[in-house]
This record gives C-alpha cells, sequence and structure tokens, in this order.
C-alpha cells in the first residue's frame, strides 16, 4: 500500500480503533441507542470543525469559532424563540460579519490569529449583553429536529456522513473550491490568474460563519438553554479535528470528509475515557495523550522536511 | 523634534505605546486627575504577569508561522502547583521550591520540542495537546489544596518601591537581557534568521532545531517564572492561575508589534502592549461599563491596534 493512500486512510482507521476500543470496554454502546447517545455532541462539533476548515483552506485560522457558536446559542435562545423574525435577521447579520472580518484580514494584510482573538471578546460580549445568565429556551422546531430518531441508523451518524459529503462536494468538485484551495496554496498565483482574493476570502469566511451558525443551533437543540461560554472549548477541538482529519495548516490542503470523522473520534475520545474510570484528574490528560498517540501515527508517513 | 517622530513611528512597539498612554489620559480625565499614579502602579503589577510569559511566547512566535506556545498557562499552573507544595509555607525551602518549579517547567518544554521533533506534530496541537497532560498533572498533583506561599516570596512579590513593585523591576532587568541576548548572541540571531527563512538559516550552518528546543523551553521556563511569582503575588497557587494567559501572551506579543509571521521580535512592544491592556480594563471599569460592554470593548480596541500597527495595504 502507497504512503499517501496510507495517509488518507488514517483518520478513518483512527476512528475505528477508537470506535472498537468503546465497544470493547463498554459494549451496550454497541447498540442503535448506545451510538445515539455518545455521538449526538458530535454533530455540533463536526459543523465548528467544519467552518475552522474554511477558514484553514485560505491559511488562515479562526480562534473565535467556540465563542461564536456560544453566541448563536444565546440569540436563538432568546431572540429567536420570541420573535423568529428578528432572530433571523440577527443571525443572518452574524454571517456577515464574519464575511466582513475576511474581507478586513484580506485587504489589510492583517494576521487572522489576532483579529479572530479580539472577535472572541466581541462575540461573548454580546453574548453575556443578550443572555447575562444561563438559561433561555429552544425553539421547538429544534429541539424535534435534533431529537429525530431515524430508522435504522441513529441521526448523528446520518447527519455527519450528509456534511461530510455535501461539504466535500463543494470544496473539492466545485470551481469555487479549487479557487479557495489554490488561495491557501499560492494566493499571489491565483490572483495575478485573475480570481478576486478578496472575494474568496470573504466567501470562505461567509461559510465558516454559517457553519459556525448550524453549530450553534444543533448545540442548542440538544443542550435546549444556552450558556455564553457553553462551546469556549470547540475552538481547540475544531483546530484538532481539522488536523485529525489530514488537513494541514498551510497550503490549502483539506479534506471534508477526514475533518468530520477527526470530529467524530475526538467526540468518541471523551466518551471511551468516561467508560474507562480512569480517575477525574487525568480525564483531561488522557484526551490529550490520544490526540498524540493519533497524530504520532502519522510521523512515519510524512516525507522529512526541515523548512515545516 | 519631528525628526524623532519620523523615526519613532518606524519602530514596531511605537504603537502599543501611544495606546497605552492614550487609554491612561482618557481614563486620568475621566477621574479629574485622581489616583493617576495609583492606577499606573496596580497595571504595572498586573502587566508584570503577561510580559513574563510574553516574552517567551514572542520569541516562539518570532521563530516562524506556525510556532505557537498553547501550553503556557498550564505551566503556570503546575508550575505554581510544585512551588507552593515543594515550599510548604516554609521560608528554608524557598530555593528548593523555585528550583522544583522551574525544573518541571524545564520538562514540559523538552515534551513540547519532543512531540514538534520526533513526531512532526504541528506545534499549536503539539503544545495543545501537551497543556491537557500537563494540566491533569497539576490537578492530581494540586489535589485542589490551597497551601500559602512562604513569607519572603509573598513580600518580593506585593512590595513596591517608589510605588513600582519589585516583580516589575525583575521583569525589567530579564527583559534588557533577553533583549540583549536577541541583538547580540548567536542564539538569538539565529532565531530571527530561522524566523526569516528557515531554510537559508539551515543552509547558513545554524542549528535549526537546537535553536528551536532553546526557544520552545525557554517559553516554558519563563511560564515557570511567572507561576511563582503569580502564587507568591495571589497567595497561593490555583488550578485556574493559568487561564488567562492564553490569549493574553499572544495578544501581547502581536499588539507590540512582533511580526507574526515571524523573524522580528519587539521587547519593548512586550511592556507597552501588557500595559495597554491592563490600562485598557481599568478604564472600562472606571467608566462603569458592564461585563459584556467590557468584553466588546476590549475585543474591538485589539483588532483596532491591530489595523493600524500593521496596517500596510497588500501590495498589488
Amino acid at each position: 500500500m502507497s504512503r499517501s493512500l496510507l495517509r488518507s486512510l488514517l483518520p478513518i482507521i483512527s476512528l475505528m480503533v477508537v470506535l472498537g476500543a468503546t465497544f470493547y470496554v463498554q459494549p451496550r454502546t454497541m447498540s442503535y441507542f448506545g451510538l445515539n447517545l455518545m455521538l449526538q455532541y458530535a454533530v455540533p462539533i463536526a459543523l465548528a470543525t467544519i467552518a475552522q476548515m474554511f477558514v484553514i483552506t485560505v491559511n488562515d485560522l479562526d480562534l473565535s469559532i467556540g465563542p461564536f457558536v456560544g453566541l448563536v446559542g444565546c440569540i436563538s435562545a432568546t431572540l429567536l424563540y420570541t420573535n423568529p423574525l428578528f432572530g433571523t435577521l440577527v443571525l443572518l447579520l452574524c454571517i456577515a460579519a464574519y464575511a466582513a472580518v475576511g474581507a478586513l484580514i484580506h485587504s489589510r494584510n492583517l494576521p487572522s490569529i489576532v483579529v479572530t482573538l479580539g472577535l472572541s471578546f466581541v462575540w461573548v460580549g454580546i453574548a453575556v449583553l443578550i443572555l447575562p445568565s444561563p438559561g433561555g429556551k429552544a425553539p421547538d422546531w429544534l429541539k424535534s429536529i435534533m431529537g429525530l430518531q431515524t430508522p435504522l441508523v441513529p441521526l448523528p451518524i446520518i447527519a455527519a456522513i450528509v456534511i461530510g459529503l455535501l461539504v466535500q462536494l463543494a470544496l473539492m468538485h466545485s470551481s469555487l473550491g479549487v479557487i479557495a484551495r489554490g488561495a491557501g496554496g499560492n494566493p499571489r498565483a491565483m490572483e495575478r490568474a485573475g480570481w478576486s482574493m478578496l472575494k474568496t476570502k470573504s466567501i470562505m469566511y461567509a461559510l465558516a460563519g454559517f457553519f459556525g451558525l448550524l453549530s450553534g443551533l444543533s448545540l442548542l437543540g440538544l443542550t435546549t438553554s444556552a450558556d455564553a461560554h457553553v462551546a469556549d472549548r470547540y475552538t481547540l477541538y475544531s483546530i484538532a479535528g481539522v488536523i485529525l482529519g489530514g488537513g494541514e495548516f498551510i497550503g490549502g490542503r483539506v479534506s471534508p470528509l477526514g475533518a468530520v470523522i477527526g470530529a467524530l473520534t475526538l467526540a468518541l475520545a471523551g466518551s471511551f475515557l468516561i467508560f474507562l474510570k480512569i480517575s477525574p484528574d487525568w480525564q483531561i490528560g488522557a484526551q490529550g495523550a490520544i490526540l498524540i498517540l493519533v497524530l504520532a501515527l502519522k510521523a512515519p508517513l510524512t516525507t522529512r522536511d526541515v523548512s515545516q | 523634534m519631528i525628526n524623532l517622530w519620523n523615526r519613532l513611528r518606524r519602530e514596531p512597539w511605537i504603537w502599543s505605546f501611544l495606546a497605552a498612554i492614550g487609554v491612561w489620559l482618557a481614563t486620568v480625565a475621566y477621574t479629574g486627575g485622581q489616583g493617576a499614579g495609583e492606577i499606573l502602579t496596580a497595571a504595572l503589577s498586573f502587566a508584570t504577569f503577561s510580559i513574563i510569559v510574553g516574552l517567551g511566547q514572542m520569541m516562539v512566535i518570532t521563530t516562524g508561522p506556525g510556532n505557537v506556545d498553547l501550553s503556557i498557562p498550564a505551566s503556570i499552573t503546575l508550575s505554581g502547583v510544585v512551588a507552593m507544595k515543594v515550599m510548604d509555607t516554609d521560608s528554608a525551602r524557598l530555593l528548593l521550591g523555585i528550583g522544583a518549579a522551574l525544573g518541571v517547567s524545564f520538562l514540559v518544554g523538552v515534551f513540547n520540542y519532543g512531540l514538534i521533533r520526533l513526531l512532526r506534530i504541528p506545534p499549536i496541537i503539539a503544545t495543545l495537546s501537551s497543556s491537557f497532560l500537563v494540566l491533569s498533572t497539576a490537578i492530581s498533583y494540586g489535589r485542589g489544596i490551597r497551601i500559602k506561599p512562604p513569607i519572603p516570596l509573598d513580600t518580593f512579590a506585593t512590595t513596591r518601591l517608589f510605588g513600582i513593585p519589585l516583580a516589575a523591576m525583575l521583569v525589567a532587568v530579564l527583559s534588557v537581557i533577553l533583549a540583549i541576548v536577541i541583538k547580540r548572541t548567536v542564539y538569538g540571531r539565529a532565531v530571527l534568521a530561522i524566523g526569516q527563512n528557515p531554510r537559508a538559516a539551515w543552509l547558513a550552518g545554524i542549528n535549526v532545531n537546537q535553536t528551536r528546543f532553546m526557544t520552545y523551553v525557554l517559553s516554558a521556563l519563563l511560564a515557570g517564572v511567572c507561576g511563582i511569582l503569580l502564587s507568591g503575588f495571589s497567595g497561593g497557587a490555583a488550578l485556574n492561575m493559568g487561564e488567562d494567559f492564553l490569549l493574553a501572551s499572544i495578544a501581547v506579543v502581536v499588539i507590540g508589534g512582533t511580526s507574526v509571521a515571524g523573524g522580528r521580535a519587539s521587547v519593548p512592544g512586550i511592556w507597552g502592549a501588557a500595559l495597554f491592556m491592563y490600562l485598557l480594563v481599568t478604564m472600562l471599569n472606571i467608566f462603569g461599563a458592564s461585563a459584556g460592554v467590557r468584553l466588546i470593548m476590549t475585543g474591538t480596541i485589539i483588532i483596532a491596534v491591530i489595523v493600524l500597527a500593521s496596517g500596510e495595504a497588500r501590495p498589488k
């Protein structure tokens, strides 16, 4: 088997290993109900990971996606609940803000890490103004979508496959996708070839905002009430998910299906650790160890490079 | 005068100081001149901790794109916990505690670089994963007990001389040393060269791996120093004591004018940026802004400063 094929199969192998280990430790999870329960929180994480992936495609990094998911939850549990039309408008405005940030980062040649760092404060601030303490109510339609009992295969698995395939098609097989990945590979060459990088970056940021919005909505559908800080961890999860899925920070090398698989692996690892009954002190450390282990597998498959 | 301004405006760090002075003047104008010195002293006390970790983060970021140390908060916590537990409120064990805390910080740095080098994990993910392990170690070792710092450490961390905290003086000395190291030593030059072009630096005979190794260790050690001082300052170690420093360490580096693309470092900028961040929070507090407004203003101003500071239109 060639190295590159093995590399592209690595995310799915990692997922299978973690899944197998979970089944071994707790055989009762090998059921419709068990899988549903274990994987339901993987849906918002996968959506946030896809959002992060769009930003990584154009060589940027979004440190504000977690707080943004939290903000969407706060808006949806208050404004969208009491006044659906106004709530929708505010949510659309959030996506527009994302696109504007992308345009600003591109046109002034700013470091995305710092701009999104500042942005994360803004998102939390707005969320705290809207919802000073945890609470609010999820719209009923949202709860019923997330609680849907699909026949045979649990909803989270269907959702993950649909999201992965749709984005895979859109990013890997459309002209916009090719331009966007080219923008990550060599922006100057794409610019010279006549493509507007400003437009490309704005669209990629808008897409990140859109998937961040979906992530926030699906998370609210599960938790049924909102909290400004509920998704703070998602920033790090989403970055780790993209990398676990075979993506790279530079060069426009990303894989939407891989990103979804990476997010599922992360979510499963959390459940696995709970089943292992290790001391709560070491839960978070074990998560770090799993992350290192999975990434270590990649090392022998990567070619040596001093300038990495 | 105009000449001086023309020279100064080209310095990357000048914007952070202008921003800090502007915020301070706005605050003082609001209070009618009351507490002007007191505000500066307080800002200096709190900024000290961001400056220490900012210096380490600056060196890491300077080694080139993609290099960043996300394990700083966990290292601060582990160092604080180890220091307090080894010292066990006994002044005689002060040096032993400092040694132990710096020792574990050193190991964290070695571990970080080991992941990056041997397993070829991107630094962001490597330091993130190791921070989980480090934090777990701190939780498990600390067991949630809050031990008071020995009196000499407490005194050192909280004493002020002519309104200037002793800890800030120590950090000023550290900063001057680091600035000299960057400008005048082989190691400092190597860091800049690697940040500008790792391949060229390697071809020029610079030991890229050794330089990066030293940089990650330096960052972990400075986080360790911060952990010890912070436990002395706040009456013991706490498991969340490092939390605020993840964003703060990156923000002070970039607002201070250090290039995110690597290869350009600015020590004075770290001071300007750290003072600016704390004066900003103080100003918003004095203005009576609510938590939400405070956060929105902080975020907006960080973005505004970075737009002004690195504001060059994209070359056509």
